[in-house]
């Protein structure tokens, strides 16, 4: 039964998306200021479905929990001995259950958008929720007749063939959901753009409505590329955590766009410039979104994360894909011209500023994209490329390099027009910092050019990033700006921890006898003992060893080599020993035919400092969301108290009658 | 020319090494070069090549046998006092363009050099669309 009704609500789901593209397109249709008669249903179709869509994942996500080995996809990809968290993250560890949770996760904000949001035009929340349908319904058609998550088997299967055991991690808990989240939190941005282009609302109060679905959206994308990048970070057993894999750059091309988009809609919001590229990024950022979907699930790609390979699925999802963008940028080329130029600006002003590091930004999408989407062109020729690192390390930091320079000054900068000369001080102050920084690293080694400016560049905008703050009372800033400086604090202790790991990590392979010891950095590693030891759905052979820095206390740490009966496959397990100042990273490997064993110790100086500036600038984002509904709540009570102070009024003294 | 003949002969040592199946065909898949400034190149070298069996991983993080292979073999060359770049077109006269992460201007790569020189152009061209004209309008407003 449990399948049968999550099926039937998808495709009622379904049916409610049809309703709704065409009662939202009714309301483009009724003259200003009237209702027509066939535009009220799109709001209740929009919540209707978000609840029958997620109705459908609860479904699924139950058939998992109980293991329903009737179901094809639950036979597939789960196994009753595993773990039961695994159990339930493993519902959207495959092709079906993850484009199940998009698809719950989209019509969920686009139901939420319809209930709360009161503050735009009917007219354009009408086509608004039109195009929400619109999309929706093409990924409700790839479900239902593509990828149909509730299939039954002839014969349900006696035992289920398991999970990927690279994927049996809390990590596979977090990350999917809230990059998905993330991703679908753009449609959002995106709808809204189009029915703004579509009804000539691209003004400031568009753009206030856009605003928090965008910083929701970049906040989820933040949170979830990092913890993507930690636990790649420690369970591929390299210590690599950016390996610029076509699937990593699908999650950071939407995570760019999105970010140009946060900043160009502040521009719009406050000062009502830069309208067009408002819309532009809007769409691009959901462009980017779905292309990631259809990079990651189509099987374009043989990658770690792409699980799934079916050419037909990858031709449905193309053909959507063509249709969304094509569709976008055809309304966009169309209507661009009739929305009015906004507010004009100088060079050296804050939107000055905003406007070159959103054209950075959108050019490092562009090497981003192009050396993602090149690789694959070329294979269609039959002549294989790859591209990696050595590309786009440099490529991208062409445009990273000046961004990050004008980006320490930008927020310094006063809106519309503003004198470089005002700015003396604080210019001087961050090129000393930037100056002396590598000086002092050069100095210190002889190291890498790009770690070396990496380290610099950390330096000079973690100085820059709070001189906004200078001369102000800080119990007076708005909540907003101190995200703004969380923000951009974090992404000079990202920068930092980069570099550092960059320029700095020490190595260490080696096969060692129980009872030897190993050197790395000042940390001495005893392998003191080896074992087997066993889980729920695995058995593994366990090192101990002793860890000890500069002679100190020794800590025990146990990384596994792990091997997984169902499906088979082995694994390894780090073990990571976090300071304040870095990470020991320890990898068991396999046995030499001395009798010694394989291991791989990694110090990594600083490189946790990735992670927490990830969650600083997504902590920031959410600083200036609560900021900016904290100020739209007060503004909302206070029009409340003013009407009802003139209507008071108004009762108190009846306006005269005019005289006829 | 020493050297030359001590990479022949390392080579052909290493062949037949790499023909036997069993566990430590290679003893530099898992184990460092002595001298830390070989190592380092190695490394940088290793981390730029495709491991060929795996996806989208370099051979400097996998555990897959062929990527230990390959490991040895650029250990073993560099130790041999190869240069990096030899080691890489030896690798890539093998296996192809595929195999290193490092494009370099050719008849089938030459877009992904000639489109980021041309999106610096169109960047200019933007910046100075956008941020030029608005100079000229205030001066003409003041």
């Amino acid at each position: 039964m449990i399948a049968e009704i999550g099926l039937a609500a998808l495709w009622l789901a379904a049916a409610l998306a049809v309703l709704q593209m065409v009662s939202g397109g009714f309301a483009l249709r009724s003259a200003a200021g009237e209702v027509n008669p066939l535009s009220i249903y799109a709001r209740p179709a929009a919540v209707v479905q978000a609840f029958l869509a997620v109705l459908a994942f609860m479904m699924l996500l139950w058939a998992f929990a109980v293991s329903d080995l009737s179901i094809k996809l639950v036979a597939n990809n789960s196994h009753s001995m595993k773990p039961f968290i695994y159990k339930l993250s493993g519902t959207w560890g495959n092709h079906e259950g993850s484009m199940l949770l998009w698809v719950g996760v989209l019509a969920l904000s686009g139901g939420l958008l319809a209930a709360f949001e009161r503050r735009l035009p009917e007219r354009t929340m009408g086509a608004t929720l039109a195009v929400q349908g619109f999309v929706a319904l093409g990924f409700y058609a790839f479900l239902l007749l593509s990828s149909n998550p509730f299939e039954r088997l002839p014969v349900p299967a006696i035992e289920g063939v398991g999970l990927n055991p690279l994927l049996q991690d809390i990590g596979l808990a977090i990350h999917p959901p809230t990059l998905y989240a993330g991703y679908v939190g753009l449609s959002v941005a995106f709808s809204l753009a189009m029915g703004a282009l579509l009804t000539n609302q691209v003004n400031p109060a568009f753009a206030r409505v856009m605003r928090p679905w965008v910083l929701g959206a970049w906040v989820l994308l933040t949170l979830g590329i990092t913890a993507g990048s930690y636990w790649a970070y420690y369970e591929l057993g390299w210590g690599g955590w950016w390996f610029w894999d076509p699937v990593e750059n699908a999650s950071l091309m939407p995570w760019l766009a999105a970010t140009a988009l946060m900043h160009s809609v502040a521009v719009l919001a406050a000062r009502d410039a830069l309208r067009t590229w408002t819309i532009m990024l809007g769409v691009l950022a959901f462009s980017m979104s779905m292309l990631g979907t259809f990079l990651v699930r189509s099987g374009v790609l043989t990658s770690v994360h792409a699980f799934a390979v079916d050419p037909e699925r990858g031709a449905f999802i193309l053909g959507l894909l063509g249709l969304y963008i094509g569709g976008a940028f055809t309304i966009f080329a169309l209507r661009a011209g009739a929305v009015a130029e906004g507010k004009r600006f100088a060079v050296s002003s804050r939107e000055g500023a905003l406007v070159f590091n959103n054209v950075m930004l959108s050019a490092i999408l562009a090497i981003v994209l192009l050396g993602t989407l090149y690789p694959l062109v070329t294979e269609a020729f039959d002549v294989r490329v790859s591209v990696g690192p050595p590309y786009f390390n440099p490529a991208a930091a062409i445009f990273a390099i000046p961004m990050f320079l004008v980006m320490a000054v930008g927020p310094l900068l006063r809106w519309k027009e503003d004198k470089p000369a005002r700015l003396q001080f604080e210019v001087s102050l961050i090129a000393a910092v930037l100056i002396s920084a590598i000086a002092l690293v050069s100095f210190v080694g002889d190291i890498p050019f790009l770690p070396l400016l990496g380290l610099g560049l950390a330096a000079a905008l973690a100085v820059a990033a709070v001189l906004p703050l200078r001369g102000r009372k800080l119990a007076r800033v708005p909540v907003a700006t101190w995200g703004m400086v969380l923000a951009h604090f974090g992404v000079a202790v990202s920068l930092f921890g980069m570099a550092c790991e960059g320029a700095f990590t020490q190595e260490r392979l080696a096969a060692v006898a129980p009872g030897g010891t190993e050197q790395v950095g000042d940390f001495s590693v005893t392998l003191q003992s080896v074992s087997p030891v066993a889980g729920p759905n695995w058995t593994a052979i366990e090192a101990r060893m002793a860890v000890s820095r500069a002679g100190g206390e020794p800590v025990m740490l146990a990384p596994q080599a792990r091997n997984f009966w169902s499906p088979a496959q082995a694994t390894s397990e780090s073990a990571l020993l976090t300071r304040w100042d870095g990470q020991l990273y320890v990898v068991m490997g396999n046995q030499a035919e001395d009798g010694r064993w394989q291991i791989r110790v990694w110090w990594k100086p600083f490189v946790t400092f990735i992670w927490y500036g990830g969650i600083l600038i997504a902590l920031g984002g959410m600083l200036a969301v609560a900021g900016r509904v904290r100020v739209d709540v007060k503004r909302r009570a206070a029009v409340k108290m003013g009407d009802a102070r003139r209507a008071d009024l108004e009762a108190l003294n009846p306006a005269p009658v005019p005289a006829e | 020319m020493i050297r030359a003949l001590f990479a022949v002969i390392l080579a052909l040592v290493a062949v037949p090494l790499a023909a036997q199946d069993t566990m430590p065909p290679a003893p530099y898949a898992y184990n460092q070069l002595d001298d830390p400034r070989l190592e380092a190149e190695a490394a940088a070298l290793m981390h730029t090549l495709r491991c060929l069996k795996c996806q989208s991983q370099s051979i400097a993080d996998s555990d897959a046998p062929m990527a230990g292979d390959m490991r040895h073999q650029v250990r073993s060359r560099i130790q041999a006092g190869e240069s990096p770049e030899a080691i890489r077109a030896w690798l890539i006269a093998r296996y192809g363009d595929y195999v290193s992460y490092n494009p370099t201007v050719s008849a089938s790569t030459w877009p992904l050099f000639a489109i980021p020189v041309l999106l610096i152009l169109i960047v200019a061209a933007v910046l100075l669309r956008r941020l030029g004209k608005r100079r000229s309008d205030t001066e003409d407003a003041a």
